[in-house]
């Protein structure tokens, strides 16, 4: 049923397509993030500013990404910006709504502190409010990075030269449902986002060693 | 004018302070509003703003801090307008203790206290070492608590961390706003007592804000009541407040029991102690017999060899013969140190449901009873503390204990 031999003669294509599978996902997230993070700063600070953020990127949320790929193309033709941008623009909502829920989860009391012991605003962004918001950012990283993993399949019906490991389930369809290539692109994928949700869930831990303290405390 | 122990102490002026809200504001709990306050703290004392909810006090408070800003009037640090002063600055100077503590659960309780001197850009090592002579300073011990995290610490101890933190920077200043509201009674007494330790050792300028009149009378040396809107009733020392409220507000605020609270301003070692008749552990039994029967008190107190009570021994339990052994005692007169308040003594007595209470010093050494019938002699209308201290000195003799080897 497999067929071992095509398996055995596609390996460097299998490795490119899961280098640039990985490559898509980062620069989508890492884009995607930047963005969030300025918008959630600047809603976190105009306050009067974040529904209409959130909505907006709520509505951007809800595009069909086959509607927008195609919508795209037009403007930016078969290029890495066509793929890029529905990633980026998908990631937007999950991550302002997760920054600004950490910015707001920080006790009054810890940021009266914080101002009374004489912060500059910018001292108590960095400081304490970012540190404290930190196990949501990671949160919402997590989520945006295992769903981008997932999307960037998609990004292989623009052009042969994207999808990463998508590439192969498309090309697989295409001959007929040639299953062996078909799961040479799924089986990766899906090995893919669940390394990135582990070294995530790791990362949460690495960045709230006081939480863990309270788990030992807790434990003891 | 200041003296030597107040040099590290700032001069605190108000001068026609008003804050006042928009409605809208008002009406979502806002802070209270504050209206024309004029007052001045002296370098060195403990100034506590008292009153209900809405009356403006950490309004008051907040405006040396500028954490919030007064409408109209000038607040002046040491005669200097703070309204000249850039905000995170002039906060630098200030220690803030806050009823929530709010210490930063993501940095360790060394970095904690260190927050201070780090923004002040002190180098590394001496911020270490300023947070470790704190920590030692509020009594946490250094080694056990510096490592760790906010959230492994009791309220008690978190509170103190609080404290030291606010000292960090040494600042000549102090804004406390109910810093001990949040914690059990017992722990608040506790850090009640340790803070008035150590304010007598730094005698910093300190504006506190309380909503509870035991604990302004307690801890203030002077007491500013305030009444809903913001203003200023009556500014005066504990005792004055007390004796005499300038207001029918004052008056009800600090309640009926007015007298009694009186007794919480009157410490163990400003009446005269009661002498008893004492003994050693091995003294002969014969002698100490043939005194605790010539006592009206009925009892002997039984002392160790460093003179520490042990325990009373009722006169007919006392042995004819023999010497007097540590087994023949029943400790149970609670042990009252000569610092603690007549309403501590009273309630601790009551408590042990007995009518002496025993005094001891710094090191557990007997110093003499105190009598039911002494602080009885404080709750008099008339009494202020020096005049109990004198009447009570005339009946009761030495205060010192009559031990056996004395005899």
């Amino acid at each position: 049923m497999i067929d071992w031999g095509w398996l055995a003669g596609h390996l460097d294509a299998i490795a490119y397509r899961t280098w640039q599978h990985v490559y898509l996902a980062a620069l989508g997230v890492g884009i995607g993030f930047a963005i969030s993070f300025v918008l959630a700063l600047v809603a976190a600070r105009y306050r009067i500013l974040y529904p209409p953020i959130s909505a907006l990127a709520g509505i951007l949320f809800t595009i069909p990404s086959l509607a927008l790929f195609a919508a795209l193309i037009s403007i930016t033709g078969f290029s890495v910006v066509t793929a890029e941008v529905p990633l980026v623009l998908y990631t937007l909502v999950i991550l302002v709504r997760n920054i600004v829920a950490g910015l707001d989860a920080v006790p009054v009391d810890v940021v009266e502190a914080a101002d009374g012991m004489g912060h500059s605003r910018r001292q108590r962004l960095w400081r304490v409010e970012l540190p404290l918001a930190l196990p949501l950012i990671v949160a919402g990283l997590r989520l945006a990075t295992v769903s981008t993993i997932g999307l960037v399949t998609i990004t292989g019906t623009i052009s042969d030269a994207y999808g990463g490991l998508g590439y192969f389930i498309l090309d697989g369809y295409h001959r007929g449902n040639f299953l062996t290539e078909m799961y040479a692109g799924a089986v990766p994928s899906i090995l893919l986002a669940l390394v990135a949700d582990l070294l995530f869930v790791r990362a949460q831990r690495r960045v709230t060693p006081w939480a863990r303290a309270r788990a030992t405390e807790a434990a003891a | 004018m200041p003296d030597q122990a107040a040099r590290g102490a700032a001069i605190v002026e108000y001068q026609h302070v008003s804050k006042s809200y928009a409605t809208a504001r008002a009406a979502r709990g806002a802070p209270g509003a504050v209206n024309d306050l004029s007052l001045t703290v002296p370098a060195g004392k403990i100034c506590v703003l008292v009153g209900p909810s809405g009356c403006g006090k950490t309004t008051s408070l907040k405006m040396v801090n500028r954490l919030i800003e007064p409408t109209s009037g000038r607040i002046l640090i040491d005669g200097a307008d703070i309204a000249g002063r850039d905000a995170t600055e002039l906060r630098r100077e200030i220690g803030y203790v806050i009823q929530q503590v709010g210490l930063f659960p993501h940095q360790t309780i060394g970095a904690n206290v260190a927050v201070v001197p780090r923004l002040l850009g002190w180098p590394a090592a001496r911020q270490r070492e300023r947070a470790e002579e704190l920590l030692a300073l509020v009594g946490l011990d250094p080694a056990l608590y510096r490592d760790r995290y906010p959230a492994q610490l009791s309220g008690g101890e978190r509170q103190r961390v609080g404290v030291a933190r606010a000292l960090a920077a040494d600042p000549p200043l102090m804004l406390m706003d109910e810093p001990f509201g949040a914690v059990d009674p017992i722990v608040r007494e506790r850090l009640q007592n340790e803070f008035l330790r150590l304010q007598a050792e730094l005698a910093k300028t300190i504006l506190f804000v309380t909503h509870d009149i035991d604990e302004a009378i307690k801890m203030g040396d002077l007491v500013a009541v305030m009444q809903v809107g913001g203003h200023l009733e009556q500014f005066a020392p504990p005792a004055e407040i007390l004796a005499a409220p300038a207001s029918e507000f004052v008056a009800d605020f600090v309640g009926a029991d007015r007298g009694l609270k009186r007794l919480s301003l009157t410490r163990v070692s400003e009446l005269a102690l009661h002498p008893v008749v004492t003994a050693r552990v091995g003294d002969p039994a014969e002698g100490a017999r043939a005194r605790t029967l010539a006592d009206p008190f009925p009892y002997l107190l039984l002392l160790d060899a460093s003179d520490r009570p042990i325990g009373w021994i009722s006169q007919g339990h006392i042995p004819a013969t023999g010497a007097l052994a540590a087994s023949l005692a029943t400790p149970m007169s609670p042990l009252l140190d000569r610092r603690t308040t007549l309403k501590d003594a009273l309630s601790m007595m009551l408590d042990a449901d007995v009518q002496t209470g025993i005094v001891v010093d710094r090191t557990g050494r007997l110093r003499g009873v105190l009598t039911v019938e002494a602080i009885a002699a404080a709750l008099r209308p008339s009494a202020d503390p020096e005049v109990i201290a004198s009447a009570t000195a005339a009946g009761g003799a030495s205060a010192a204990p009559q031990s056996g080897a004395d005899a």
